[in-house]
């Protein structure tokens, strides 16, 4: 059997008193879709902070291929292959859609002050190929975000800007792709076509693994391949997505319990 | 509906658009004009004729379609139009060569600017407030002063140098706030430009209060504060100096305009914007900060190198806190991002009080005013910071070379 993508063994996280992770064990394979959930507070997107460098945690391991990415900082795991969205949306409003897309790839880039300056011809060509990447990504998702590449991020409907900062997280080319809450602020509509999108998506990078943040279970059942529940920082459940609608702790988790 | 017809057939846009390039010359060479008659003139009705010729003029390109289209017709047309406009700084020395005083004038405005490009980079692109802009401007002119007394570095190396001195102290200074986020860099450089002005005040080396004399700027012989005559033209000796301080402005305005337009400027604009994303997606923050304030304070210390041989000596005083934020309130008034727009407010603010001698005794308060004013009515300056634009630099979607 193929050694896991991502293994998390034993992960914790504590903040003062709270346990936020408690000796969580997550593992990924290479080209699955992972359906995290869990109530609020339960500790998703403290794994996800964890996972991609923005917290320290406390104890336990993260590999990433065998690599460790224990407590590294997130630069480093950035750099390793592992992209995220973010719950809330962080674009630059203000700048282009193009300057944020390209922000997951920059680091690949050459960064130099002497090309960058001097041997401008060169970076053109570097940019030229970048744009013709990111409209390619955004073209994927919906051809109005490729037609407006140069146009302000802020200037787009939510839906768009989410699309535009999953094409941030996936033009780096990552290993893992983190998604906190793609749906959140959307209407019903807009979450399917996200969906939709995401799908379509992921035949055409088999060997790319997905960890999935969200409430709607719709699109935790049609996305997942497998699903893991949290609460207060503890794996309650692993399984298939009709498993976890059967199993009785996850029902106490989210609905109390019954008399 | 009936289509309204044009009320000025002659300027119809259909008209313009053909001509461009006639458009954004016009357009360049009537403000840079104003900007000369307005360094030159001496009556207070003059001053203040020319002040409402502006004001209407930036209403008119701000608010009327004819007016907003000649706007977007410079931008278009940047690389051009900047051109264009290092020609006209030309022109106005060359129009004004004997005059010692509108040259002084225009060669202070364009150091200055210089050095408010430099803060631009630092605040508007990094994101770090730089509270010692006058202090790392006076360093230079000190760095200057020492070098052309005690050694035989020749003067265009010593502007370089003061340059690398000015920005390697800046360096030092950030290296140990740089693990923390929030203000403690702001904080740091305030309290270096109080420091650097007591330290300067109470050290004899370096002429304690009184300062340091500077010896004029020579480069292959030609000492500028002797020249009067180029051929049969008299001139006077602020001339080579005037054109000097364009060339550096030229020159740091080309140099941080392409590190805008390359992937440094989309990264400096990430950390700014969002330290946390910049992170996760491989950006070390503290590399583009050092990068960031190195340039810019380095820049800052050449022009202020060449000021203070212009100047011929260089005092403690204009180093001090209240310089350094009336440089940063000019970058707030010409609009974070926009260096014509530090161009504009640096005008405003060093040579508008020069030429009113009503509003002198209460330039302050004004200035408090006018920023204030900026920030509720207009808060991103009186010209704003255009979206980065990098699709000038490829050909039209779809015909790639």
């Amino acid at each position: 059997m193929n050694a896991p993508l991502l293994a998390c063994g034993g992960l914790t996280m504590r903040f003062d008193g709270l346990v936020a992770l408690d000796g969580l064990d997550i593992e990924v394979d290479k080209g699955e879709t992972v359906g995290l959930v869990g109530p609020n507070g339960s500790g998703k997107t403290t794994f996800f902070n964890v996972v991609t460098g923005l917290y320290k945690p406390s104890a336990g391991s993260v590999r990433l291929d065998a690599r460790d990415l224990f407590a590294k900082p997130p630069q480093v795991i950035g750099r390793a292959g592992v992209a995220r969205t973010f719950q809330r949306s962080r674009l630059m409003l203000d700048q282009s859609v193009f300057d944020n897309i390209v922000v997951g790839a920059l680091c690949r880039l050459d960064l130099g002050l002497f090309t960058n300056l001097f041997r401008r011809r060169r970076w053109r060509d570097e940019l030229s190929g970048m744009v013709d990447h990111a409209r390619a990504l955004a073209h994927r998702f919906n051809p109005a975000i490729a037609d407006r590449l140069f146009q302000p991020a802020g200037s787009f409907a939510m839906i768009d800007r989410r699309r535009i900062e999953i094409c941030r997280a996936l033009i780096g080319a990552p290993r893992l792709l983190l998604l906190d809450e793609p749906s959140a602020g959307m209407t019903h509509d807009e979450t399917r076509q996200l969906m939709d999108d995401l799908l379509a998506f992921r035949q055409e990078m088999p060997d790319l693994a997905v960890i999935l943040v969200e409430h709607e279970m719709d699109v935790i059942r049609r996305v997942s391949d497998r699903c893991v529940v949290l609460n207060f920082g503890r794996k309650i459940f692993e399984g298939s997505f009709d498993a976890l609608i059967a199993n009785s702790d996850v029902q106490t988790a989210y609905l109390g319990v019954s008399q | 509906m009936s289509s309204i017809p044009s009320p000025i057939p002659v300027l119809s846009p259909l008209r313009m658009q053909r001509h461009p390039r006639v458009v954004v010359v016009l357009t360049v060479v009537l403000l840079f004009a104003g900007g000369g008659l307005m360094m030159h003139a001496e009556s207070q009705i003059q001053v203040l004729g020319l002040l409402a010729a502006f004001l209407v003029t930036f209403a008119i390109a701000d608010r009327t379609p004819l007016g907003q289209e000649i706007a977007a017709m410079c931008g278009d047309y940047g690389g051009f139009a900047n051109g264009v406009a290092f020609v006209c700084a030309l022109g106005l020395i060359a129009v004004f060569h004997g005059e010692h005083y509108t040259l002084l004038v225009l060669a202070t405005v364009a150091l200055f600017s210089t050095a408010c490009i430099a803060l631009n980079l630092q605040l508007a692109f990094a994101g770090m407030a730089n509270f010692a802009g006058a202090a790392f401007f006076v360093l230079g002119s000190y760095t200057a002063a020492v070098l052309t007394a005690y050694s035989w570095i020749p003067h265009p190396l010593i502007l370089i140098v003061s340059g690398l001195v000015t920005g390697a102290i800046g360096v030092i200074l950030l290296l140990p706030v740089l693990r923390t986020r929030g203000h403690y860099a702001a904080l740091v450089t305030i309290a270096f430009g109080l420091l650097l002005r007591s330290l300067l005040e109470v050290n004899d080396t370096l002429g304690g209060p009184q300062g340091m004399k500077i010896k004029g700027f020579s480069v292959f012989g030609l000492d500028f504060n002797r020249m009067s005559s180029i051929g049969s033209w008299d001139v006077s000796f602020y001339l080579p100096y005037a054109v000097l301080s364009i060339s550096i402005f030229a020159v740091a305005f080309t140099l941080i305009r392409c590190i805008e337009r390359s992937w440094i400027g989309i990264a400096l604009d990430t950390v700014r914007c969002d330290e946390t994303a910049a992170s996760v997606f491989g950006l070390s923050i503290a590399r583009w900060k050092v990068v960031a304030f190195l340039i810019g304070n380095a820049v800052i210390g050449v022009a202020g190198a060449l000021y203070g041989m212009m100047n011929g000596f260089v005092t403690p005083n204009g180093s001090g806190l209240g310089d350094s934020l009336l440089m940063l309130s000019i970058i707030v008034l010409g609009g974070l991002g926009n260096f014509w727009g530090a161009v504009v407010a640096a005008m405003v603010i060093l040579v508008i009080p020069e030429k009113l001698q009503a509003i002198q005794e209460f330039r302050l308060l004004i200035f408090a005013l006018l920023v204030l004013a900026i920030l509720l009515f207009r808060p991103s300056g009186i010209l704003p910071r255009p979206t980065r634009d990098l699709s000038r630099f490829i050909g039209p979607p779809g015909a790639d070379a």
